[in-house]
Order: structure tokens, then sequence, then C-alpha cells
């Protein structure tokens, strides 16, 4: 399950929405082993794409180091799906390399309505998780 | 002296768990061999045919080895190199 705040939900859902049509892309750091995102880090997708997202390789340096220096790790991370439904696509689920986060997914293919779902991604197997929004 | 490596959670099923190791080496290749003869199997994941593996970041120090030499990126003792899977994925 995903326990997450109003607020950062809701930066997660306007970061897509400002990028649309490109995927939108980030990470919510908490502290480690708490299971509690509490820090909303955009990433720059240097892909820049709408069907693809990559982190920007020295962007995610400075960011896990500075999480690494906080004592945090990733929590949540996210990224939009433009035209398709927030479900974790087989490049979504072969390029999943931290275990220990919620895979966040967006959908912003309805300009009204966006898609907000949390998925565990382990060794290949993908499992839905509820979300649970806190004020 | 060594050189420190920095192994991502996902890799440290291949050094027992240690988030740290060290290894020696002149260049970045040489020391991806080092580190594969202690832990077995770990050099397969950063390199195959082509090099360093498309979705696998290194870092010497603060910078990311594709924009040095890659693979023949000269390290001595004293430096840090940080392995990092890349975050990626997509639709499409």
């Amino acid at each position: 399950m995903l326990t997450i705040r109003n607020d950062l939900r809701d930066k997660i859902v306007a970061h897509a929405r400002a990028d649309h049509p490109d995927e939108a892309c980030g990470v919510l750091a908490g502290p480690a082993g708490s299971d509690r995102p509490e820090r909303f880090i955009p990433m720059t997708n240097a892909a820049r794409s709408p069907t693809f997202y990559e982190f920007d390789s020295t962007e995610q340096f400075r960011v896990w180091r500075e999480m690494d220096d906080r004592d945090e790790e990733p929590v949540v991370i996210y990224h939009s799906h433009t035209a398709t439904e927030a479900y974790p696509s087989r490049t979504d689920t072969s390029y999943a390399n931290e275990p220990g986060a919620h895979y966040v997914l967006v959908s912003t293919r309805d300009p009204d309505q966006a898609e907000f779902r949390s998925y565990r991604i382990i060794e290949g197997q993908v499992t839905e998780e509820p979300v649970t929004v806190v004020e | 002296m060594a050189i420190e490596v920095r192994i991502p959670t996902i890799l440290r099923t291949y050094t027992d768990g240690a988030k740290q190791v060290e290894g020696t080496g002149s260049t970045l290749g040489e020391l991806f061999v080092d580190l594969d003869a202690k832990h077995s199997g770990l050099r397969d994941r950063l390199v195959d045919d082509g090099g360093l593996r498309r979705f696998v970041n290194v870092y010497l120090n603060d910078e990311d080895v594709r924009f040095l030499a890659g693979l023949d990126t000269p390290v001595k003792d004293g430096d840090t190199v940080t392995v990092l899977p890349a975050v990626a994925g997509g639709a499409g």
C-alpha cells in the first residue's frame, strides 16, 4: 500500500500535466526505512519523449548522493503515460531497478481526469497496490 | 589504498549485501575484471559486448564515465566509482 500526502500527489499530477505530451518523471524521497514519501523531486526526462523517459544521469547522481547524505531513499519513483493507461509497460517492468520503491504511474490521456495508480515491481513481477491519500 | 566502489541495492546480491567494495586497476575496465574475481557475476551486469551496459550509469567521483573514456577511463587509488542503474521506462 502506498500512503501519500495530498499535496505530494497533486504535485506529481501537476508535473505530469505540465510536461504533457512528453512523459514526466521524478522521485519522492523519504527517510530510509520509513516507507513515507516526504520530499518531491521532479526530474528532467532526458529522453523528452511521449513514450519514453530516462533520468538524466548527472542529475540522478546528484539526487541519489543527496538522498544518501540525508539518510533518505527513493520511496516513490513516478512517471506519466500520456496516451495510454496508468499501468506499467513491459519497458517499465524490465527497467524497474529499485525493488524497495513504489512505482507510481499517472496517465494524462484524459485532459480532465488524471489516473494515479501505484505498483510494486520486484524481479519482473508487477503488483498493483492501493493508494491512501492523507492530508 | 584501493578504489572504493559503491554498489546499488539491486547488485548487492553479488557482494553479499555490501554497499561498498574495493578493487584495483588502472582503468575502469580493469577494475571491473578485478571486482568480478572477488564477486563473481558482477561484471556481466555492468558490461556487455558493446562496452558499458546501456542502462547502467557509472561515475568516477562525480562524473558520468560516458563523458570521460568509458571503460578506458583511468582510475587510481583513492578514487570512488559509483554504480547506479538508470531509471527509465515508458509506455512504448
